[in-house]
């Protein structure tokens, strides 16, 4: 492929091959990403009517298969709706900010043994970055509406996001502290070696703690205050229409895809198999994370909603104290003889 | 003291949450309860008030005599009744009009009727395409009496020993 690109763009050739290898790289990971997000929302339709004794949508293709892509069609053709008065270059800016961080933190994701798109040893680091980021998207499409209702929505967001990405911070030491690196495939090879040497088992409440974190990050119930149908109508996207309101959609799903497979490369073992004499492969980190969104799923159809004081009181006050115990702990017992244990 | 301790510890197990999350997980696999509505109907009383409809004798003779009882008595006022005196000496409707988007199926109609001319049938599922589809006049409440009549019929019937 090089040397077709050197023939026909000369000196340039080389580099232009490199970023079409590249964006080949980046379809690669985002089409599926695409792909599962849409069938992530007939899943949870389906688990949770299951759940509600009812069966979920099955009209549309075989067992409602095509349900999705009836879906993304009609949002697609949707008209979207600029509310009078706000601000339009940050009204279509605000999508835009919610989804690029949600497909941009893919980027360090490994999925098997040096399958990576690009393999940076401060990759954990990266990821907390572009989580963070997803926050401005949600700021800033409360504010660009010029809508009472988005704007407290996304005030309790903002709140919410900011105190449990502290929790969240404090159970990603705990990580960092067992596998001693910052780069997720190194991480995960910690873990080698029979699910008794992942990382949930000496890491414990931290997660269970980042998991619990990981579900109020992404804005889901029960902790999605942000939307709160009930009270403020949809939160921060009330004004959004058509495909700018299904991109904020598509991020909040990516998001929980993301911090499932977080979850799962670093305590779950990512791509290891639980048993030693089982092949590791890549169906091994699908089966894990496919778990996780089932408990995502399974939450929702369970719990209330918290009230907003209980989620801050949850964030700050319970859980901030436990994952800095346990780290404390952990670093104590780490230097005990008994350290191998949290390794 | 020692049970605020206890309680405290108690409640990090998370074992409500759990309880909750086992609940949901059991009614994941029983059994499911949904009718699939236009392959499969849920059994109706033979007193259900639906779709309204004007009933004849069996000579073919429309039964309303335009009395005009059931215009008093609806409670949404949403039937109109003009009347004139036919060749044969007769009191009879010249239009009978039942607006659809303001009947409340509350069947005093059907009850305040003589005649048993005015009844409601089992049809639930219609729909009319603009707003006016929904005004039914007297031919198409007859249209829709002469259509189902064996069904009026038989369910007048089954009900007449509880009246």
């Amino acid at each position: 492929m090089e040397a077709l690109m050197t023939f026909i763009f000369g000196s340039w050739g080389s580099d232009i091959a490199k970023t079409l290898w590249i964006l080949l790289k980046i379809i690669a990971v985002v089409l599926p990403l695409m792909l599962s997000v849409a069938y992530l929302t007939y899943f949870e339709r389906k688990v949770i009517g299951y759940m509600q004794v009812r069966i979920g949508p099955n009209r549309v293709g075989y067992h409602g298969l095509l349900q999705p892509i009836a879906d993304a069609l009609k949002l697609l053709f949707k008209e979207i709706i600029l509310p009078t008065a706000s601000n339009k270059i940050l009204f279509f800016l605000a999508p835009v900010l919610a989804i690029a961080p949600a497909f941009a933190a893919w980027a360090v994701i490994p999925f098997d043994l040096n399958l990576v798109i690009a393999d940076i040893d401060a990759s954990l680091l990266y990821i907390i970055a572009m989580t963070s980021i997803a926050v401005y998207g949600v700021i800033i499409a409360g504010w660009a509406s010029n809508s009472k209702y988005a704007f407290l929505g996304s005030l309790r967001s903002a709140a919410q996001i900011v105190s449990y990405e502290i929790a969240m911070g404090f159970t990603l030491v705990g990580v960092l502290m067992c596998a001693n690196s910052l780069n997720l495939g190194k991480i995960v090879i910690g873990q080698v070696g029979g699910f008794w040497h992942w990382y949930v088992w000496p890491l414990f409440p931290l997660f269970i703690i980042y998991f619990i974190s990981a579900v109020a990050e992404t804005n889901r119930a029960p902790f999605d205050v942000a939307e709160g149908e009930s009270e403020i109508v949809a939160g921060f996207h009330v004004e959004y229409s058509g495909m700018a309101f299904a991109i904020f959609f598509l991020a909040e799903y990516a998001n929980m895809i993301l911090v499932s497979m977080l979850a799962a490369l670093m305590f779950l073992g990512g791509w290891l198999s639980p048993i030693p004499f089982i092949p590791d492969s890549f169906l091994w980190l699908l089966i894990k994370v496919a778990f996780l969104l089932f408990c995502f799923l399974w939450f929702r159809a369970t719990f209330p909603r918290y009230r907003y004081d209980q989620i801050m009181r949850l964030g700050w006050k319970i859980f901030i104290p436990i994952t800095i115990l346990w780290i404390v702990f952990i670093g104590g017992m780490m230097q005990t003889s008994w350290g191998y244990l949290f390794h | 003291m020692i049970k605020k301790i206890k309680q405290f510890l108690l409640s990090l197990m998370l074992l409500e949450l759990l309880k909750g999350m086992l609940l949901t997980a059991r009614y994941f696999f029983a059994r499911k309860i949904t009718v699939q509505y236009p392959e499969e109907k849920t059994p109706q009383s033979n007193r259900f008030r639906g779709l309204l409809a004007l009933r004849r004798y069996a000579n073919g003779e429309e039964r309303c005599i335009a009395c005009k009882l059931c215009e008093a008595v609806c409670p949404a006022m949403a039937i109109t009744i003009e009347s004139e005196e036919r060749e044969d000496k007769t009191r009879r409707t010249t239009r009978y009009d039942i607006d659809l988007t303001k009947c409340i199926f509350c069947g005093f109609c059907e009850e305040s009727c003589p005649v048993d001319a005015i009844v409601e049938t089992r049809i639930f599922d219609y729909h009319g395409e603009s707003r006016g589809d929904l005004i039914y006049t007297k031919e198409m409440l007859l249209a829709v009496g002469d259509k189902h009549e064996k069904q009026i019929a038989e369910d007048r019937a089954q009900d007449e020993r509880y009246r």
